[in-house]
This record gives C-alpha cells, structure tokens and sequence, in this order.
C-alpha cells in the first residue's frame, strides 16, 4: 500500500516539474536572434585578405635533397578537452609537408605528431621524447601558452628550434630561450587591440572581464583589463574543467554589463555563454583566439549567435589556394590558427631544402630568416617575437565563424 | 613527477597580487542568487548522496562506482533527448510534447542506472561478499569499478564533453529582493525534495523499507528474521541507482554540456561529502548535506571573489564540522531510525 502512496508521490514529482518546465517554454520567446535591448552592432564580414606577392611555399624549387631520415615533429593537443585546436594545426602542418615531398624527390621528410592533451602537466613526457630522437630537427609547437612554458627549457637544452603557431602569452619569449620562435602576435598586442575592439567597435560601455586559471587566460586577462580602464565594471575568474557558471553570470547580471570578455578556452567559454544567454543576458559575448573554434558554436548552440572573437590569426579560408587543398586533406574547412601551423613548418622546410639540415644550422635558419608567407611576413627579433603582427576580429554569422577584418597590430 | 615540477620551479607562476580577498560587497549583492543556485545543486547533490548513504547503511561500503551509476544516467538523457532532436538551442515544441520528451527521458535515464548499479553490484562487491573478503577489498574494488567505467566511456565517446542540450528556456518565475527565480530552478528543488521525501517515506513505511533498515541494523538477525539479505542489497543499489538517474537528468538540465565522461567524478565527490557532512546513513542527513555543500560552495565562491574556491570553501567546512560532529549533523542511523 505505501508503495502505491510512494509512486503517486513520485509521479506527482514528476508532474509537477513537468508542468513548470512545459510553462517556462511555452511562453519563452523563440530564437536568440533577436538582439537585446543594448541594440547589437552589425559589422560587415569581409571576404578577401591580401596574400603577399612573394610568399615563400612549401613546394620550394623541387630541388631539395635531403637525407630520408630527416623529420620535423609536431607537439600539441591531439586529444583533450580543446583538442580542436591542436588539428587544426597539424592538419595545417600535414598538408604543407605534403606538398613538399611531393615536389621535391630528392628529400621526402617524416612527419611525427607527439600528444600533450593540451595540458603542461602531461606536456614534458612527449616533449623530452621529441628532444631524444635525434632525427628530428625542428619542431612546430606546443600550441598553448602553459604547455610551452613547461617544455621551453627542454627545447632550449637540446638546441632544437621550434615555432609556436598559436602560443600567446607574452612571458613566453622573456625566459631567455633562443629556440624559441612565435609565428603570430602575442597577448600584449592582442588584449589592447581586443579592448580597442570593444568599446570602438562593439561601443561596449560596460565590459565584464573573466579569465580563466591558465598561463594563456591569466596573461590575456591582465593585458586586456588595463587596455580597457574604465570601461570594465568587474572582473572573475573560473576554473578549467568548470561547468557550473551560475555564480559568475550572476555578478554579470547585477553589473549589468552591456559585453563579456572571456579570456580562456571553448571548453569552458561554450558552456559559459550558453548559460550566460539561458539566463537571459542580451550583450555580447566576444572571446579570444582560444575560443575561436566551430566547436565553440557545437557546444553552444544558438546561443554564440551573440559571439565575436578577436585573434592574432589570419583567416586561412580566405586565400582559396589554401582552403581548397587543406579541404582535400582534411575534409574540413581551415581552422584556427590551420594557416600558422601551415607557415611555420614552410619556414623549417625551406630550411632544409636550402641544406640545413642539422639542429644547429636549422636552428640558424630560422633566426636570421626573412621572408614572406601565406600569412605575413616572418622575421624574428632577438627574442623570437615577430615584429608587426595583425590581430583579426571575427564574428558568429549564421552558425558560422566569419572574419569582420584587422581590429588591431 | 620529477619532469613535471622543475619546468614549474624555473618560470616563476603569474599569480595575482593578492592571492586571497573577500569580497563582501559582491557577497551582499549576489546573497540571493548564489542562494537559490546554492539550492538548486545542493537538491542534485543530495540525491546522489542518497545513494551513497542507503548502500553505505545497509553494507557499510563507501560504494565510489556511484558517480559512474549517475552519469550512466546522464548518458541516457543525453542519447534519448539527442534521438528526439534536441540539440543546444532550446526546442521550439508545444508544452505536452516537452513534457512527454522529458517523462521519456526520465525513465531512460532511471533504467539506466539502476541497470548500471545492479551490474556494479553484481559483477563487483557480490562475489567479494560470498567469499567473506576484507573491507579494505571492498574499497578497493568499488574504486577500481569506478574508474574501468569511466575509462570504458572514455574510450567509447572520447575526452570530449557531449554537445549542450537545452531542455526548455528557464522562464523568471518569482522576484525574491530583486533576484529573479527560474523555472529550472523550481523545478528542480521542488522534484527532488519531492523524491527524497518518498524515498524517507518509503524507508520508513514499506515492508522492504523495514527489511532494509533490518540488514542495517543487524544483517545476521535480520536474515534469521526471514529477511532477504541478498534481494535487499540490490533493492537499495536498485533505489540509490533510480535517484541518481533522476539527479542526471536535473544536472544535464543545469548544466546542458555536462555529459562527459568524467562529468561524474566531482559531482560525485562532493555528493559523497554531503552524505557525510548530513551522517552517512541517514536519509534525512542526505538531503540536508546536500543542500548545505551546495549553499556553502557557492556563498565561498562569490565571498572569495573566484569560482577556485567553491571546492575548498565546502570541504574545509565539511572538515570543521566533523571534527565538532564526527557522525555527521544528523548522526548516521539508518538502521536506528524510528519505524
């Protein structure tokens, strides 16, 4: 008997809820198209990027020679929660590297892909690995900033050079190391030209800053915070692997913050903006190269149609040579930081077609290298930092990453 | 090891000037949203840690395979409500039919893991139990159990979390001193106390709810007693496993992007925590617990500025009050509470 009282209890439970849950929907509005009422600005996408003239390609002059045992390796994210970050890079890395060895005959060289997850923790296993083989000559990664941190003293201690395609905390380059390269603008030129962005462009009045606990979400954060002065009305901090941001959104709310900048990475930004929009936040939400990813807008549905993103990446997709042969290999549209990691190993093999071929000449190579890319022009100073490097804004169109031009060098 | 703390010790880490500020502004201004949001978690906290408590009354196991009984059931939501098209936006369908979807859902996830607690039971602590092996087997197993599990998934659906999926929009229900209190979280609060209340009800008044506290008690008695030991302990891994099915479904409505692999592990820590901070055992110490790890975590996150020290706020209070209540503030009794 009480076992029926139990299950009518429960039924009504379920009832209940139900009818609460069904209410709330009936009656929500739909889509999230329509902008708040902060009047959401619409910036033009733009659809063409100048590609230098004398841009340095993979293919060289198909007359490298080079011995079969000569391997440039890639260390990054495979795996792990942003492991989209990470293949969008070696894919980058794969397809320039095919091109290569299909020009030139006479030296085919190995490509090896190390995993770090993405994570500094796990990132000095691979690394030291990569060091202690000594066909390998040159190396493209680590893509993170606390990753790169933890490995840079390796790389330094072995003499093998290696450039970051998508690094960008500024103390990267003050350690000292001297094979360490960056192959795109750092944080320092990214967090003011990001706040420039904000309150020229988006006209964000009250600007809410939260960053993340890594070196990447802790550097970005400092440097966008003090480019944005008054026109920040708070600042927090989450964690990574956080899924709960109630409290956090909450602060937004009573701040009533007109924009959210989010200094940190998609797999806790999508879950951050989703739940910022489910509690009826109408501003926009602009993030960083580390949330610039189609799975930002996977994990966050129609809500990151309030998105932007500032980044110190070109955008691949618009230089067609590019896009259509990294379609072929990939079956995916250029990613991220894709045309980076494309770049960087198309220093390191004109390297080796030109018979660099050790670490020591390779790395000497790439130190006095100057000379165009796909991308920009890479030159490096004395401490591995380029010298004028663009930072490109872009926005959520249609469930889409679409690029709105340079905001900022 | 080693590899890992040198790079560490030669950079210095960036870290805020101060490493530790209250804010008690900020705690005054948000009092009442991290109040309500406190609830909403401490109501699924509270029925994981049922779980937890009933098998820990009845066997005196500390069975750490639940978290993985919870997100099976997480893992049911998420399968039965992407096959019925739900995705990271919110549906646009009529009111019965989110009702219907979500009832369907419900009764996926609830089979889910009661399927997934009786496996655990079966596979793992019952031949551990007829061959009289130590306590220390038990632990041991149920934490070996938990982590096969996780990996299992782990290598069946990647590291990745699934894709959000937005049950309904939460709509402002009522207005409590300027804070605004949701659909979802009513619904959740008000269903889960709802379920902890029948389960006490049930413990308490059942004729199986007098044999499971018999087997706390005494097992040997009450098997002289004519009860079922053994059609006991799967009842309560039963009932512990339709909670935590339950609880999945109001945490992937909280939390749309939580179907994750290891989605289960804090959550189940902490829904551990909550039944020993409410007295392991105690049913109405489950539900107190909770409520209190969840108020606790989000009053220290907001007091202290930064989302670092939800987790630390909570398990220093749970320490502090163990040391002043070892059993819990409830006592645990699942076998001395009154009929």
């Amino acid at each position: 008997m009480y076992r029926k009282k139990v299950i009518s209890a429960i039924a009504a439970a379920a009832t209940l809820g139900m009818l609460v849950a069904g209410c709330a929907n009936q009656t929500a509005p739909s889509g999230t198209e329509t902008s708040g009422g902060g009047g959401r600005i619409n910036i033009p996408a733009i659809s063409k990027v100048d590609v230098p003239a004398g841009a340095v390609l993979p293919a060289g002059d198909g007359k490298g020679t080079c011995p079969s045992t000569t391997t440039i390796a890639y260390a990054g994210a495979e795996t792990g929660p942003n492991a989209q970050l990470g293949i969008n890079i070696f894919n980058g890395i794969q397809l320039a590297i095919n091109q290569h060895n299909a020009a030139n005959p006479g030296c085919q060289v190995q490509f090896k892909k190390f995993d770090t997850e993405g994570d500094p923790n796990k990132a000095t296993g691979p690394v030291t690995q990569i060091v202690s083989e000594p066909d390998i000559v040159g190396v493209v990664g680590l893509p993170f900033s606390g990753e790169s941190k933890a490995t840079g003293n390796i790389f330094e201690q072995k003499g093998l050079v290696h450039i970051t395609p998508s690094a960008t905390n500024p103390s990267l380059t003050k350690n000292g190391w001297t094979t360490f390269f960056r192959a795109l603008g750092n944080d320092a030129v990214q967090g003011p030209a990001a706040a420039k962005f904000l309150t020229d462009k988006l006209q964000a009045k009250k600007v809410y800053l939260v960053q993340d606990d890594s070196d990447y979400g802790i550097g970005l954060g400092t440097t966008t915070s003090q480019a944005l002065g008054s026109a920040m009305v708070g600042s927090d901090k989450v964690v990574t692997g956080q899924k709960d941001f109630s409290a956090v959104i909450s602060k937004i709310m009573n701040a009533k913050a007109d924009t959210v900048y989010y200094a940190g990475y998609y797999a806790e930004g999508a879950p951050f903006d989703q739940q910022l929009v489910a509690k009826g936040f109408t501003g926009s939400f602009v993030g960083p190269d580390g949330v610039k990813d189609d799975q930002f807008i996977k994990l966050a549905g129609d809500a990151s149609s309030n998105s932007y993103f500032t980044c110190p990446c070109i955008p691949g997709e618009l230089i067609p040579s590019f896009e259509s042969e990294y379609k072929k290999l990939a079956n995916a549209e250029p990613g991220t930081y894709s045309i980076e990691g494309y770049d960087a190993v198309t220093v390191l093999l004109s390297g080796i077609d030109k018979g660099k071929q050790s670490r020591a000449d390779l790395l000497s190579w790439v130190k006095s290298y100057d000379a165009d890319g796909l991308s920009k022009h890479y030159k490096w100073d004395s401490t591995g930092e380029l010298a004028t490097p663009d930072v490109y804004g872009y926005k959520v169109e249609n469930g889409k990453i679409v690029p709105i031009g340079v905001i900022g060098k | 090891m080693i590899s890992e703390v040198i790079p560490t010790l030669l950079h210095s880490v960036p870290v805020d000037d101060t490493w530790i500020t209250f804010d008690v502004n900020s705690f005054t201004q948000n009092f009442w949203s991290s109040t309500f949001d406190g609830l909403t978690f401490g109501a699924i906290y509270a029925l994981v840690a049922l779980g937890y408590t009933l098998v820990y009354g009845v066997l005196n196991l500390i069975n750490f395979a639940h978290s993985e009984v919870f997100i099976t059931g997480c893992y049911g939501v998420f399968f039965t409500l992407s096959a019925l098209n739900f995705g990271p936006s919110a549906p646009r369908l009529g009111f019965w039919a989110i009702v219907g979807n979500l009832v369907l859902a419900l009764i996926v996830a609830i089979i889910a893991s009661a399927l997934m607690a009786v496996i655990v039971e079966r596979v793992a602590y019952k031949p551990l139990r007829q061959r009289k092996a130590p306590r220390l087997a038990f632990l041991i197993t149920a934490i070996g159990v938990s982590f096969a599990i996780q990996y299992t998934i782990y290598w069946w659906r990647g590291p990745s979390p699934e894709a959000a999926l937005t049950m309904f929009r939460p709509l402002a229900i009522f207005d409590v001193f300027g804070t605004i209190v949701d659909s979802q979280q009513v619904v959740i609060v008000i269903a889960a106390i709802i379920l902890m209340i029948a389960t006490d009800q049930f413990i308490r008044r059942s004729r199986t709810g007098r044999g499971i506290r018999a087997v706390a008690q005494d097992p040997d008695t009450a098997t002289l007693m004519g009860v079922n030991k053994e059609k006991i302990i799967v009842t309560t891994f039963i009932i512990g496993g339709i909670l935590a099915g339950a609880a999945a479904l109001f945490y992937v409505m909280k939390i749309p992007s939580g179907v994750q692999y290891n989605g289960g592990f804090i959550l189940g820590v902490k829904a551990f925590a909550a039944a020993v901070l409410g007295g392991i055992g105690n049913v109405r110490g489950a539900l107190l617990g909770g409520l209190l790890i969840g108020l606790i975590g989000n009053y220290g996150q907001v007091l202290l500025g930064s989302s670092q020290w939800t987790d630390v706020v909570a398990f220093v209070v749970l320490v502090l009050v163990l040391i002043v209540r070892p059993e819990g503030v409830l006592g645990s009794s699942l076998g001395k509470s009154k009929a």
